[in-house]
């Protein structure tokens, strides 16, 4: 039997005293913000906004790596696409991006050889087995995924695979935190903070964020009863005006987080500014190749140079991204009407991760079931 | 996407190993835990082992899932997105 996750998860036994404990001490209105794609998904999926008193609001972050990518570097992916004796490789989610003028499925039509990985180990086989050509990884995720594309880079190294490449264009959780408290009309009362990127950086890594800010942060799993147990502390924390800095999810976070991959991460990598769909640019929220590696940084091998590019007309992905606004009309006037899954506008309702895209499968269904 | 479930270590060749996932045949990359060996259960991201977990909390963690799935069954419920 395949495992997934449910719908009638909702009440199985450990979320319904989660969602009565958060049901009871929640006095205060407040806003909290996930910031991980799978959170947010699994939010929508599991039905836990329903759950949860009117005084308790979720924002979906920039947690979705696909969707902050900025417009001009899928540009510049796409242009790479379009060069002599290159195979791209990517994961599948940033096919469909639509970038200033076209999108990497559109390049794959028109005869453009683009494959979709499911790893790095992945592309360094095709890298191997095409030596007569140049590929291509795009490398677009966060402190989680890093590692992969760095340890992929190490073994390109040490097998002197001279035909393999990355575009970097990685972003960095914490500074991304910093950089939402300091936007002006952004309002948040506590971090759901990723499991994932926290498996690999640990709780610490958030520390200087926390000691700054002094807001609720609190890693969560994956569960609905992980994510409404990190609900119910950040309520309880905020109501006793007591924030903590708090690991939820210790059956796979610890304080220091996976040093070997840290290790490894840092050897190819270093902290680079970064720009963020809808934020723009982070002070050392990106992470560029070291000059160590220059040879396999596919941005200076193809000598890119980023047009000016703009993000589409109407998209509020950037509002979105940053909580000021949530899709349904009339919010984005697109929503629905223009912007669909099938034809998507932004990145934010391409990605299965993308919060326009989750509203669209489970906000309406949501709204007619309904029980607080 | 993230999925978190915990997948069973059966065998380790160099760097590589193959994985259970609750009955599905995977291979990943060791190169970013400490000594995972067979038995082990890891958390996979993108290919890659990122995190050893422990016995208990993954069997725990596993039958959780296993009866939300059932439930999902029962219901004739969607299948799990493609995991990046
Ligand atoms: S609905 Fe479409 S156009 Fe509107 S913000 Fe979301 S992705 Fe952009």
């Amino acid at each position: 039997m395949a495992i997934k996750h449910s719908e009638e998860y909702r009440d199985a036994d450990l979320a319904r005293p989660l969602a009565e404990k958060i049901r009871r001490t929640s006095r205060r209105s407040i806003r909290l913000m996930e910031v991980c794609g799978t959170h947010t998904v699994s939010i929508f999926r599991s039905g836990i906004r329903s759950m949860l008193p009117t005084t308790v609001s979720l924002l979906s972050g920039p947690g979705c790596p696909v969707c902050v990518t900025d417009q001009a570097e899928i540009d510049a992916f796409i242009e790479l696409a379009r060069q002599k004796d290159v195979i791209l490789a990517t994961f599948g989610d940033l096919m469909r991006v639509p970038g200033s003028t076209s999108s990497l499925q559109r390049e794959r039509a028109e005869g453009r050889d683009i494959r979709m990985v499911y790893s790095t180990v992945d592309a360094l086989t095709i890298a191997r087995t095409h030596p007569g050509q140049q590929v291509v990884f795009l490398g677009v995720g966060f402190e989680t995924t890093a590692p992969t594309i760095a340890a992929a880079i190490l073994t390109a190294a040490q097998s002197r695979l001279e035909n393999f490449s990355v575009i970097s264009a990685h972003k960095t959780v914490p500074q991304a935190l910093e950089a939402l408290m300091a936007l002006d009309g952004v309002h948040i009362d506590g971090f759901m903070l990723p499991g994932h990127v926290s498996v690999i950086i640990g709780l610490n890594a958030y520390r200087p964020f926390f000691d700054r800010y002094r807001i609720p942060c609190v890693v969560a799993g994956f569960e609905p009863s992980d994510i409404l147990q990190a609900i119910a502390s950040m309520v309880e924390q905020i109501e006793s005006g007591a924030p903590r800095l708090e690991n939820a999810y210790p059956r796979a976070v610890t304080s220091q987080g996976n040093l070997k991959a840290q290790k490894i991460l840092a050897e190819v990598f270093e902290p680079a500014d970064a720009c963020w769909r809808g934020i723009g640019l982070i002070p050392l929220s990106g992470l560029r190749i070291r000059q160590a590696y220059a040879v396999y940084d596919a941005g200076k091998r193809f000598a890119l140079k980023l047009p000016e590019a703009r993000p589409p007309k109407g998209c509020a992905c950037g509002e979105i991204l940053t909580g000021k606004k949530t899709p349904p009309e009339p919010e984005c006037a697109l929503y629905k009407k223009v912007c669909t899954p099938m034809d998507p506008v932004g990145p934010c309702m391409v990605s299965s991760e993308g919060t326009c895209a989750a509203y669209y499968r489970y906000y309406y269904e949501q709204r007619t079931t309904r029980n607080d | 996407m993230c999925l978190a479930i915990p997948s069973k270590i059966t065998k380790v060749e160099n760097s590589m190993a193959v994985i259970d996932v609750d009955g599905v045949r995977r291979e990943c990359s060791l190169l970013l835990v400490e000594d995972a060996q067979v038995g082990d259960y890891v958390i996979v991201h993108a290919g890659f082992a990122i995190s050893k977990i422990d016995e208990a909390s993954a069997l725990e963690t596993l039958a959780l899932l296993r009866e939300a799935a059932a439930l999902m069954e029962a219901q004739g419920g969607e299948g799990n997105d493609p995991g990046v």
